[in-house]
């Protein structure tokens, strides 16, 4: 789970990360109060999205009055950005942040990751600050400072201060800036995050530390011990479809293609979709019902599928372990008996009580089309496909 | 011989009273699988399955002897349970459960290396559908008739893609000496290279199967691994060709966020180190007959 910048701001400064001051707004009456409240001459207007490199999209507005703010979130509000994280589709601003002006001396990067290799939490810094940690590693891959952390023990002092020395900081400002990064990591470990991102960290004309962006995202599993980060999620800034099918116990992502599927397991839907496209089709979606899939799932899937105007062949590919084949078939000829569908359908079944299963399926009054194999059911799911554009 | 565990493994259920562990029980004693006991915490002295339920992993294993365990405990519970079957000093551990947070994951890795490497536990998943030694022994959810015993070990992220190639090997006549599903998270008990190593000394292993997806560095650290400590033939498949970046696909560590990450630069990384790769998921069986007749 994905959340916004003030509020991973606000999660910041509770561990004792230095933010600059701001405030939520939802129009340009409330942008302009906020200018007002903050006081001072410069002000930062920023778009609310689930992205990064919301600058470069035109997120990120400096105003120089109050009246610049008001035009500032005007223009913002309900505006689409697209950025190189949003897809082409881009994400819709409903809020927007006012925040004080900062006096930038230097910026810095600060990441904290799960390391899959080490099976730790990895501290990635790097003194070009600004820039994606993927155009740091490409053009200066040697600025990147990388301390694993061991997470039995959590990140020492003597840890964040190495960063902060190889960062380059002057004395006055190490101290400020370790207990920066520690906040950081103890912000990480204590809400069970997967990923948190300062970027740019900077010190300020005074020597303060500063996280002046934030990004974080959380662990989905843990979410059920974090009630309150559970209640930051924003649904607008999800893929409508996805969140929908979650919603439903369904595991789907939406893709390009027009050959829709419908199969168990991850792994195999992953390698159905690679086989759809061996035999020269696309598939338009990902979609895992699990394990145990009762007809209850298949008429939730059959309803996202074939509602998808971009979906026109159907391809079922269930390999029943624990879940036999005859539960299956009989859970798609109830799911069929409840609604309609117009595309071509092909179905291959396979594993336990195979035979009983197919029965089932040529007993009922459903009309589909019969495969063995995962490469048959992908050959035939592209044939019925080219026969409708014939 | 096989690897993980034997006609000889004496198993305990930990959620063992529960409606899936009770379920899934029944199957693997109906497979032969040699059920000694289960765990489940205040239930201890009753009989369940005609079975003796214990408070404790370590009663469990004082009074059977047992030394290989079963995970059907709920995600929130999951990584404290894993922790007391290492505790208790039992080897083998396959932990079904879907949904273990990461950071408990973690925790668990940690909290085992403070036996030694030859007294620690083998934990095989979470996320997974567990170990098979085909006609010997079956300690997970997978449906035991579609595996022939035989001589090819596999090794596998995802459950049911395992399946396929389990079924596309016996419908060829190919058997196999144990499989293996390491599971789908982003951070697993034991990964490729780990069981890499136990079927190269096992004399019934002849080749091994790899059967991998995007996400994370394991396959590349086996490819690794395997050019230099491994002599028996591998034949891999990754999954996720047309998985698009940045997205998670089901599994929750089925997604590419860095390089070498993707299906395409894996499978680069494997046939460099000498693996032969199988085009597709519908030729896993068929790749893995023309090895076996090489060899």
């Amino acid at each position: 789970m994905n959340i916004h910048e003030y509020q991973a701001k606000e999660i910041l400064s509770k561990f004792g990360v230095s933010i600059p001051k701001g405030g939520l707004a939802y129009s340009p009456e409330n942008a302009k109060d906020r200018a007002t409240e903050l006081g001072g001459d410069l002000w930062v207007v920023k778009a609310q999205i689930h992205s990064g490199a919301r600058g470069k999209a035109g997120g990120i507005i400096v105003c120089k009055s109050e009246q610049e703010v008001s035009d500032a979130a005007n223009k913002l509000l309900g505006k689409t950005l697209v950025t190189h994280q949003t897809g082409p589709e881009g994400k819709t601003v409903q809020r927007i942040y006012v925040e004080e002006g900062t006096d930038i001396k230097k910026e810095f990067y600060l990441g904290l990751v799960f390391d899959r290799s080490t099976e730790s939490i990895m501290v990635v810094a790097s003194s070009e600050g600004g820039m994606s940690v993927e155009e740091i590693a490409q053009e200066k891959p040697e600025s990147l400072i990388k301390t694993k952390i061991e997470a039995a023990v959590g990140m020492q002092a003597f840890q964040a201060r190495e960063i902060a020395f190889k960062l380059g900081l002057e004395a006055k400002a190490i101290n400020r800036c370790a207990q920066a990064i520690l906040g950081a990591y103890k912000a990480f470990s204590t809400s069970d995050a997967t990923m948190v991102e300062i970027n740019p960290l900077v010190l300020t004309g005074d020597d303060h530390v500063v996280a002046l962006d934030c990004k974080m995202s959380f662990d989905d599993n843990a979410l059920f011990r974090n009630p309150e980060l559970a209640e930051l999620r924003d649904k607008s800034q999800e893929d409508p479809k996805e969140t929908y099918a979650a919603d439903r116990g369904l595991n789907y992502i939406p893709l390009d293609g027009d050959i829709g599927n419908i199969i168990n397991g991850a792994g195999l839907a992953m390698a159905s979709m690679d086989m759809i496209q061996l035999a020269g089709g696309q598939p338009a979606n990902f979609l895992d019902v699990g394990g145990g899939a009762t007809p209850e799932k298949f008429v939730k899937a059959f309803k996202l599928i074939s509602g998808d105007p971009k979906v026109k062949v159907i391809l079922i590919n269930i390999f029943a372990g624990i879940n036999r084949c005859d539960w299956v078939a009989q859970g798609i000829v109830d799911a069929l008996n409840q609604i309609n569908i117009s595309q071509p359908l092909v179905i291959r079944l396979a594993g336990t009580n195979v035979d009983e299963g197919i029965k089932i399926l040529k007993d009922s009054k459903i009309k589909y089309i019969e495969a063995y194999t995962l490469e048959d059911a992908a050959n035939k799911a592209v044939k019925a496909l080219k026969e409708l554009e014939e | 011989m096989a690897i993980l565990i034997t006609k000889e493994s004496k198993i305990i259920i930990q959620g063992f009273t529960g409606k899936i562990g009770t379920f899934h029980a029944e199957e693997m004693m109906e497979y032969g699988t040699n059920v000694v006991g289960g765990v489940t915490p205040g239930k201890g002295g009753q009989k369940h399955l005609d079975r003796p339920v214990f408070n404790t992993v370590k009663d469990a294993v004082e009074e059977t002897g047992a030394d290989a365990s079963i995970l059907f405990v709920p995600p929130a519970f999951a990584a404290d349970s894993a922790m007391e079957a290492a505790d208790a000093g039992i080897k083998t551990l396959v932990a079904i459960t879907d949904g273990i947070p990461a950071h408990d994951m973690i925790k668990v890795k940690r909290y085992m290396r403070r036996y030694k490497a030859e007294d620690r536990m083998t934990m095989v998943g979470p996320n997974c559908a567990g170990v098979i030694s085909p006609g010997k022994c079956m300690l997970g959810i997978m449906p035991g008739h579609i595996y022939k015993e035989g001589n090819v070990g596999v090794i596998g992220r995802s459950g049911t893609l395992g399946y396929e190639a389990a079924q596309q090997m016996k419908d060829l006549g190919i058997g196999i000496s144990t499989s293996v599903g390491i599971g789908g998270d982003p951070i697993n008990g034991s990964a490729f290279k780990d069981h890499l190593a136990k079927f190269e000394k096992d004399d019934e292993t002849k080749a091994i199967v790899m059967i991998g997806e995007i996400g994370g560095p394991q396959e590349a650290e086996a490819a690794e691994y395997a050019k230099n400590n491994i002599s028996k033939p591998i034949i891999a498949y990754i999954a996720g060709l047309t998985a698009p970046k940045g997205k998670r696909m089901g599994h929750a560590g089925a997604i590419v966020s860095s390089h070498g990450e993707s299906a395409a630069e894996k499978v680069e990384i494997l046939k460099k180190a000498g693996i032969t790769i199988a085009k597709n998921p519908s030729v896993i069986g068929e790749t893995v007959e023309t090895v076996l007749k090489a060899l």
